[in-house]
C-alpha cells in the first residue's frame, strides 16, 4: 500500500516575482501612484491664511481644539454630519465602483496596493527584473546579496518613515512639527504613531504585500455582494485562446503559453485559469498579453476587462460589447444618483451654515421658580458660537405673544461679547411679570434670537416658557 | 505518527486531511504559515502581559506586575497634576477680595466652575441639585433672602451656617413658639392677617383683629408691614415666596411651634477657595444681589 506523510496544514508564502510591463493601464496606474501619493506627501505642507487667531495650515485635524479646517471650510464638533455624509459617499462610490468595474479600488487605488507597486519599483531598480530578482533569490547569502538585500531594505525603510512621518502633520502644525521631531522634543505620541505606521509600511508594502489582500483584507470578502453578471472584470477569452501551446498549428487557440500575464501579475495567480479570489483586477496582465499579441500579429484583447454575460454571447460569435454597456445599467444609476444627492446636500448644507450660531438649553430643574413680587421666571442656557476670526458683539432678544422679558446673568444689557472661533455659554431668564397669562400658562412658546452687531447676521432658535399651571 | 494514504477529493481537486464524519471530509486548504507565527506571538504576547500588568487574582487585590501599572495611580495623578495646574487660580480665589472677584473675570469663571461641583457634593443634599431648595430648605434661584444674597453675605452664611452650636458666630434667628403665648383663636387671626399681606382671599374679620396682635407679637422682627428684618434673619411674609408653606394649617403650624432651620458651618470643612467658589456659583443662580 503506497502511503504518505500527513498532510501539511500550514503554507509557507509562495515568493512572487512580477516582472516589469508596460502598457496602457501600467502608465494609468503610474500616473495614480503620483496623484495619490504626491496628495499624501504634500497636502499638510500646504498654507493657507486664516487670520491670526487661526491655524494657517490648509488641511489640519486640530483634534486638541476639536477643529477641522480644509482650506476655505472649517467644521466643528456639532457639524460632525459633514464627515458622516462625507463617509457615506465614500461608501456609495465604493459600491458604484464595485458594481461596475469590480475590485478596481483594490488594483488601483488602494494605499496596500499603491504603496506595494512603490516597494516593487524600488526593488526592481535596486535588484534588477524578474529573472535577476529569481537568481538572487535562489543564491547563498554572499556580499552581493546581502548588498543588495541591505539597499533594498534601507530605501524601504525611508520610504516607511516618511509614510508614518507625513501621517502626523495632519494634526498638527506640520513646520513646527518637523523641527520638534528632529531635535527630539516632540510628543511621545507623535514618535509612536510614526514608528507602528513605519513598521506596518514596512512590513505590508515590503513583505506582507498579496497576503494582506488575501488573508487580512475584510473588503475583497464584501465585495463579492456588490458584483453581478455584469461587472467588468479581468478575464482570459478562454474560447479565443484555447487550445493553447507554443506551436502554431491548425486549430490552435491564440494563447501561446508565453506565461507572460503569470510573470507580471502582482498576485502570483494565472488569470486564464478564471475568475479567482485573488484576483485584485490591476489589470497588468492585460498591458502583459496585448504586448505579445501585437508582436504575433494578433489581436488585442485576448485578456481584457469582461463581465460574466459576455462569455455565452462571445461564444455564439457575438461581437464585444462596448463597455460603457457595462457600466451604464439601472444599478450604477441608482448608486451615482444617491451619491450626488448627497453630494449636492452637503453642498447645500455647507453653503447655508451661518457663521454665528446658538442652541438653548433649559434648565428643568426646576422648570420654573416664583420670584417674591409674584413673577414666574425661567432659566435658559444659551450656547453662542462665533466662528470669525475675531471677536463678535452678539445682541439676545426673545420674540413671543406674551409678555415675556429677557434678563441676561451678569449682564446690565442683551449685549455679550464671544470671543474669536470658540463658543460661551450665557446663562439668561424669561420672566413673565405676576398677572401676565404666560405666568399660569402650563407652556408657552418663544423663539431666541442672536444677532450679530457687526453684520446683522441672524440666527434663531425655539424653546418654551413653563409657567405656573393651575 | 501515523501514515495514512494521500486523500485527493474528486470535486475539487483538494487534498484533504483525512478526517471525515459521516461521510464529510475536511479539505485541506492549508494556512498561510506566517499566520500560526502570529498565534505564537500572541501567546508570548500574553504570557509577558501576565508578567507585565495585573493579572492574577489573589485573595486580597491581584498581582502587581513589574510596570507597576496602576489606574489608580493614574487618576491620583491626574488629579494632582490638575490641582498643580489651578494651584494659582485657586491661590488668587483663597485671597481675593470677594467685592471684586465678578471684575476678574478668569478668576470668577473659575470660581464658578468650581463652585458648581462643590455645591452638588455638599449642598445639594438639602438644597437640591437644581438648587431649587424644598420645604425648610430656601430655594436659592430666587430673589428672596432670609440673610442677604450679596457675595459677602452668602459666603458668611456657608463659612458659619445656621442655628450652629458650634460656631458662635453663626446665624441664629430666634422665634417664640407662640402656641404657648397666644390663645388658638387669636392664632387663626393673626394667620389671616399674614395671608392678607401677600393675598386676597382671606377672613377680613379675623385678619383685622389679628393686624392688632401682629402690630404688638411679631412686627419687632417680621416688621410693622411683614416685610422682614434680614439682620436678624426674619423673612418677609408680604411676598409670594414661602418656605414652609403659605397655606392655613401649615402657617398655623409656624405660629404656634416656630421653624428652626439649620444649617451646618462649611468653613471648618472646606478650604476658603471653594467656600468663596461654592458663593460664586450659589451667586450666580439668578438671585445674587
Amino acid at each position: 500500500m503506497n502511503t504518505t506523510p500527513p498532510p501539511k496544514l500550514f503554507a509557507a508564502q509562495e515568493p512572487i516575482f512580477p516582472r516589469r510591463v508596460t502598457g496602457f493601464f501600467r502608465t494609468f496606474k503610474w500616473w495614480i501612484m503620483a496623484f495619490t501619493l504626491g496628495i499624501y506627501y504634500l497636502t499638510p505642507w500646504i498654507r493657507w491664511d486664516r487670520g491670526p487667531a487661526l491655524p494657517d495650515q490648509a488641511v489640519l485635524i486640530d483634534l486638541a481644539h476639536r477643529r477641522f479646517y480644509f482650506f476655505w471650510i472649517e467644521i466643528w464638533p456639532h457639524e460632525f454630519y459633514f464627515v458622516a455624509g462625507l463617509l457615506i459617499m465614500a461608501g456609495l462610490g465604493l459600491f458604484l465602483f464595485t458594481s461596475a468595474l469590480g475590485r478596481v479600488w483594490c488594483g488601483y487605488a488602494c494605499p496596500q496596493t499603491v504603496w506595494t507597486d512603490l516597494f516593487i519599483l524600488v526593488e526592481r531598480w535596486i535588484e534588477g527584473d524578474r529573472n535577476a530578482r529569481v537568481r538572487l533569490w535562489k543564491s547563498k547569502w554572499d556580499m552581493k546579496k546581502w548588498r543588495l538585500r541591505l539597499t533594498k531594505w534601507a530605501v524601504w525603510l525611508l520610504i516607511a518613515v516618511a509614510t508614518g512621518g507625513a501621517w502626523v502633520f495632519y494634526f498638527t502644525d506640520a513646520p513646527s512639527l518637523l523641527r520638534d521631531l528632529s531635535a527630539g522634543i516632540a510628543h511621545p505620541v507623535a514618535y509612536s504613531t510614526i514608528a507602528v505606521l513605519t513598521a506596518t509600511t514596512f512590513l505590508f508594502g515590503g513583505f506582507m504585500r498579496e497576503q494582506v489582500c488575501i488573508y487580512m483584507c475584510p473588503w475583497p470578502r464584501i465585495q463579492g455582494a456588490m458584483m453581478d453578471n455584469d461587472t467588468l472584470t479581468v478575464a482570459y477569452r478562454e474560447w479565443r485562446g484555447e487550445p493553447r501551446g507554443k506551436k502554431r498549428v491548425e486549430g490552435a487557440g491564440d494563447c501561446i503559453d508565453c506565461m507572460a500575464c503569470v510573470n507580471v501579475c502582482p498576485m502570483g495567480i494565472d488569470i486564464r485559469e478564471g475568475q479567482q479570489m485573488e484576483c485584485i483586477t490591476c489589470a497588468l496582465c492585460i498591458d502583459a498579453c496585448d504586448d505579445v499579441m501585437e508582436r504575433i500579429g494578433k489581436p488585442r484583447g485576448l485578456i481584457d476587462y469582461l463581465a460574466l454575460s459576455d462569455e455565452p454571447a462571445e461564444r455564439a460569435g457575438a461581437t464585444p460589447r462596448p463597455i460603457w454597456q457595462h457600466i451604464l445599467r439601472p444599478r450604477t444609476i441608482i448608486y451615482t444618483t444617491l451619491w450626488s444627492l448627497i453630494g449636492v446636500g452637503l453642498i447645500f448644507a455647507l453653503f447655508i451654515r451661518a457663521d454665528i450660531d446658538m442652541t438653548a438649553e433649559a434648565v428643568r430643574n426646576p422648570t420654573y421658580i416664583t420670584l417674591s413680587d409674584g413673577a414666574v421666571r425661567n432659566t435658559y442656557n444659551l450656547r453662542l458660537r462665533n466662528k470669525h476670526g475675531e471677536p463678535r458683539e452678539f445682541a439676545l432678544s426673545i420674540t413671543t405673544e406674551a409678555g415675556l422679558v429677557l434678563t441676561l446673568e451678569g449682564r446690565d444689557s442683551n449685549l455679550v461679547v464671544v470671543p474669536a472661533d470658540t463658543s460661551s455659554i450665557q446663562r439668561v431668564y424669561v420672566t413673565a411679570p405676576a398677572g401676565d397669562p404666560a405666568a399660569t400658562t402650563d407652556v408657552t412658546p418663544l423663539r431666541f434670537w442672536v444677532e450679530d452687531v457687526q453684520n446683522g447676521e441672524r440666527a434663531h432658535r425655539d424653546n418654551i416658557f413653563n409657567g405656573k399651571a393651575r | 505518527m501515523s501514515e495514512h494514504e494521500k486523500d485527493i477529493d474528486t470535486e475539487t481537486g483538494v487534498e484533504t486531511t483525512g478526517h471525515e464524519w459521516d461521510g464529510i471530509k475536511e479539505l485541506n486548504n492549508p494556512l498561510p504559515r506566517w499566520w500560526l507565527w502570529s498565534f505564537y506571538l500572541c501567546i508570548v504576547w500574553g504570557i509577558w502581559y501576565v508578567i507585565a500588568y495585573p493579572a492574577w487574582p489573589m485573595i486580597k487585590g491581584a498581582t502587581e506586575g513589574y510596570l507597576g501599572y496602576s489606574t489608580r495611580a493614574n487618576v491620583a495623578a491626574d488629579i494632582t497634576a490638575f490641582n498643580d495646574k489651578n494651584a494659582d487660580l485657586r491661590a488668587a480665589l483663597a485671597e481675593v477680595d470677594l467685592a471684586e472677584l465678578e471684575a476678574n473675570e478668569d478668576l470668577n469663571r473659575f470660581a464658578i466652575a468650581g463652585g458648581a461641583a462643590v455645591f452638588r457634593t455638599n449642598c445639594s443634599q438639602c438644597h437640591g441639585s437644581g438648587a431649587a431648595g424644598a420645604k425648610g430648605y430656601p430655594n436659592l434661584l430666587d430673589d428672596d433672602w432670609l440673610w442677604g444674597g450679596t457675595l459677602e453675605e452668602i459666603a458668611y452664611t456657608i463659612n458659619h451656617g445656621i442655628r450652629n452650636e458650634t460656631d458662635l458666630d453663626a446665624r441664629w434667628s430666634q422665634m417664640p413658639a407662640y402656641g404657648e403665648i397666644l390663645e388658638s383663636d387669636e392664632i387663626d387671626n393673626v394667620v389671616q392677617h399674614v395671608i392678607s399681606l401677600s393675598s386676597t382671599e382671606f377672613d377680613a374679620a379675623k385678619a383685622e383683629q389679628g393686624a392688632v396682635i401682629f402690630d404688638e407679637q411679631c412686627s419687632a422682627c417680621h416688621g410693622v408691614e411683614g416685610k422682614g428684618e434680614r439682620d436678624l434673619g426674619a423673612p418677609n411674609l408680604a411676598d409670594a415666596i414661602w418656605l414652609y408653606g403659605g397655606d392655613i394649617e401649615t402657617l398655623t403650624d409656624s405660629v404656634k411651634y416656630a421653624r428652626f432651620g439649620v444649617m451646618p458651618a462649611w468653613g471648618p470643612r472646606l478650604s476658603v477657595s471653594d467656600v468663596n467658589a461654592v458663593a460664586a456659583y450659589v451667586h450666580q443662580l439668578g438671585g445674587g444681589e
